[in-house]
């Protein structure tokens, strides 16, 4: 812009362009009060639950928002999750059913997404790759009753997999909801890597197996590294979605196997006013995603655009 | 063969007759297991089995073996079919299997807490839930949730516009944008639903008041605590919609619209004879994708309402986890259960095949 200013005036803007036209002005301030609009709306209720966490009982009925100009921050929300500073150094029973609770979650979320993104591209590369026949399904088929999976809502397997669990015993386990966690993901990983791989030429593949290398040898060297980011994207989408789930943990578990969400549940009922433990509760139990959307943005962006763009 | 990657097989593999064996093998394994179980449970033979344990481990062995003797009787082919088998095999173990248990579980009249135990009533719950009034009801409010999609379509399209357009920040925006996806539909229940829409200190009632809307209660009358479910669920799923829609725009050629500006079309013309129509398929997907999603909605309804007041904001997964956690009623849960799958499976069939024809690229 500025250099077509300076360097000699090829580009002459006529006088219609050159006067002040109030409706590009108005525009731009309608698209910036729009998306700061609606930026309010997505952040507020964050930002609300972080500022109700250092309130006290007459902060949050006077209504206070602005945390020092309004009210004197204090901590006792995150005291009594015994996670303020000077608590952190004493024992503690809810901090340590608190991360009793986090370190579930996350063993349960990590693994079934690990499980998941495996299986699905190994099932994505096969798929994109070769043909199969079973019976009368071919490759399309397979393909579709891997994403049909989708389409079943939890509920339909919640009972039948209560009923069964309970006969292997494997309610409130770990390993009953890494199981289910990794079914209910398993049709998105297996989406997105079927897109990635399908944009790989096959030349490559062609390329090393002249070289000597097997149909598994050229998938693990050659043709994973160049597929990882896509792997990457399946794999935050995973997290995101098991982290979250709250229905099947809510069924299966009772003492041992509680995920974060069903903590998070059983507290809002008992607790009543006691907002500033129950803020101090939500957002911890939100901040890792809030840290890795921020950080991973990109790759959140990228899983869920695949397949929508063909 | 036709396959996308062209690979000469070797020649015929030399272990076929063991890999044979190992697969027949593993079966044999896996269902003389069964048949001990079920004689074991059934009080035929004591052998003293505490679970069923046995038979999964048996399943995995035949997994395996199948697995391997793949490779051992088919060679190269048998190579090929170890990237599908193992996700086959796990979704089939998790799903083909319990849906055919749990078709017998929906047959049978069954209460956890009741001492009778499991007895088969063949078809008496499906006529149950035909008369049920709160389960119906509960299938009409699906509906409405569904058709709020629409609504939601058309915020989420308006700020992929946005976000496309030239903007200052946009990194800012697009990472806000996004962050509610994140968020647990517990952790929103509670930020959103039970604390800022909070009749007495609630920054939203107090915002109400100011409005002039003396005692604000959010969910006290069906019709509002209904719109509040799907403004709270849309908050959580807009972006979802929005990133697709996104990068659908993003998509379209530049010269596209220069060339629509060049002939001297207006932006809202533009819009609709030039965008519109080549957002047409991702549109679609996006609803479709959004539609599945929808009909699963549950957690924020158990969390803030229970369903209530009287059953006005129900979806019927809520409902049937009531149905289980306040009776134990897993015979008739079941049922409802599949009535529901069947509609949906109805459902998004005739959806899927009524869009096919906007969704295929011509």
């Amino acid at each position: 812009m500025t250099t077509a200013e300076t360097s000699a005036q090829i580009f002459r803007d006529g006088e219609a362009d050159r006067t002040f036209r109030p409706s590009v002005w108005l525009s731009r301030g309608a698209i910036y009060g729009a998306l700061i609009l609606w930026a309010i709306v997505c952040l507020f209720p964050i930002y609300w639950t972080l500022t109700t966490s250092f309130k006290a009982a007459p902060d949050v009925m006077q209504g206070n928002l602005i945390p020092w100009v309004d009210y004197a921050p204090k901590q006792l929300g995150w005291r009594s999750l015994g996670l303020t500073p000077e608590l952190l150094g004493s024992e503690s029973t809810v901090r340590a059913e608190f991360m009793k609770r986090f370190w579930n979650s996350t063993i349960i979320s990590v693994s079934a997404s690990v499980i998941a993104v495996v299986l699905g591209s190994m099932a994505a590369y096969g798929l994109s790759r070769f043909d199969y026949r079973l019976g009368p399904m071919k490759n399309d088929d397979i393909g579709f009753f891997f994403l049909s999976q989708l389409i079943l809502p939890p509920v339909v397997l919640a009972l039948p997999f209560l009923v069964l669990y309970k006969s292997l015993d494997l309610l409130d386990s770990r390993i009953g909801l890494i199981a289910l966690y990794t079914l209910t993901v398993l049709p998105i990983v297996i989406w997105i890597m079927r897109d990635q791989f399908q944009s790989i030429p096959t030349e490559l593949e062609e390329a090393a197996m002249v070289d000597g290398l097997g149909v598994w040898g050229a998938f693990l060297t050659i043709i994973l590294p160049i597929a990882l980011p896509g792997m990457v994207a399946a794999f935050i989408l995973s997290l995101v979605l098991t982290w979250n789930e709250y229905f099947f943990a809510a069924l299966l578990t009772s003492t041992h196997a509680n995920t974060l969400p069903v903590m998070v549940a059983s507290q809002t009922g008992s607790q009543g006013i006691s907002w500033w433990s129950m803020a101090a509760l939500s957002w911890a139990a939100i901040l890792p995603l809030i840290v890795a959307g921020i950080l991973l943005e990109r790759y959140i962006i990228k899983g869920m655009a695949s397949g929508a763009v063909k | 063969m036709t396959d996308r990657l062209h690979i000469v097989s070797d020649a015929a593999p030399a272990h076929a007759g063991l890999g044979r064996t190992m697969i027949w093998g593993g079966a044999g394994l896996l269902v003389f297991v069964a048949a001990l179980q079920w004689a074991d449970q059934s009080g035929r033979i004591d052998l003293g089995f505490q679970s069923w344990r046995p038979t999964l481990y048996a399943y995995f062995a035949f997994a395996t073996l199948l697995c391997w003797g793949q490779v051992l009787t088919r060679g190269e082919q048998g190579k090929r079919a170890l990237f599908v088998l193992p996700a086959a095999l796990f979704v089939v173990a998790m799903v083909i299997f319990p849906l055919i248990f749990g078709a017998g579980i929906a047959m049978s009249d069954w209460n956890l807490s009741s001492p009778d135990g499991r007895q088969f009533n063949g078809f008496d719950n499906f006529w149950a839930a035909w008369r049920d009034p709160f389960y119906l009801n509960a299938l009409l409010n699906m509906v409405w949730y569904t058709l709020a999609i629409l609504v939601e379509y058309v915020i989420a399209f308006g700020l992929a516009l946005l976000l496309n357009a030239q903007i200052r920040a946009r990194k800012f925006f697009r990472v806000a944008f996004l962050l509610p996806l994140m968020l647990s539909p517990v952790a929103v229940s509670w930020m959103i639903g039970k604390s800022m829409f909070e009749p007495r200190f609630g920054p939203m009632a107090r915002l109400a008041r100011t409005l002039g809307w003396d005692t604000p209660s959010f969910f006290g009358s069906p019709e509002i605590a209904r719109f509040m479910i799907m403004a709270m669920d849309a908050w959580t799923y807009i972006p979802f919609m929005m990133i697709m829609l996104l990068a659908g725009l993003q998509a379209i050629p530049k010269e596209l619209n220069e060339a629509a500006s060049v002939d001297g079309a207006s932006g809202w013309r533009k819009f609709w004879e030039v965008t519109f129509p080549l957002m047409l398929p991702v549109s679609i997907t996006a609803i479709l994708i959004r539609i599945i999603f929808k009909l699963k909605l549950a957690d924020i309804v158990i969390n803030v309402t229970a369903g209530g007041p009287g059953g006005a904001t129900d979806t019927v997964t809520s409902f049937i986890f009531r149905e289980y956690r306040d009776r134990s009623n897993v015979g008739y849960g079941t049922m409802l259960a599949f009535i529901y799958l069947v509609l949906i499976v109805i459902g998004m069939t005739v959806l899927m095949k009524g869009t096919r024809r906007w969704t295929e690229p011509r």
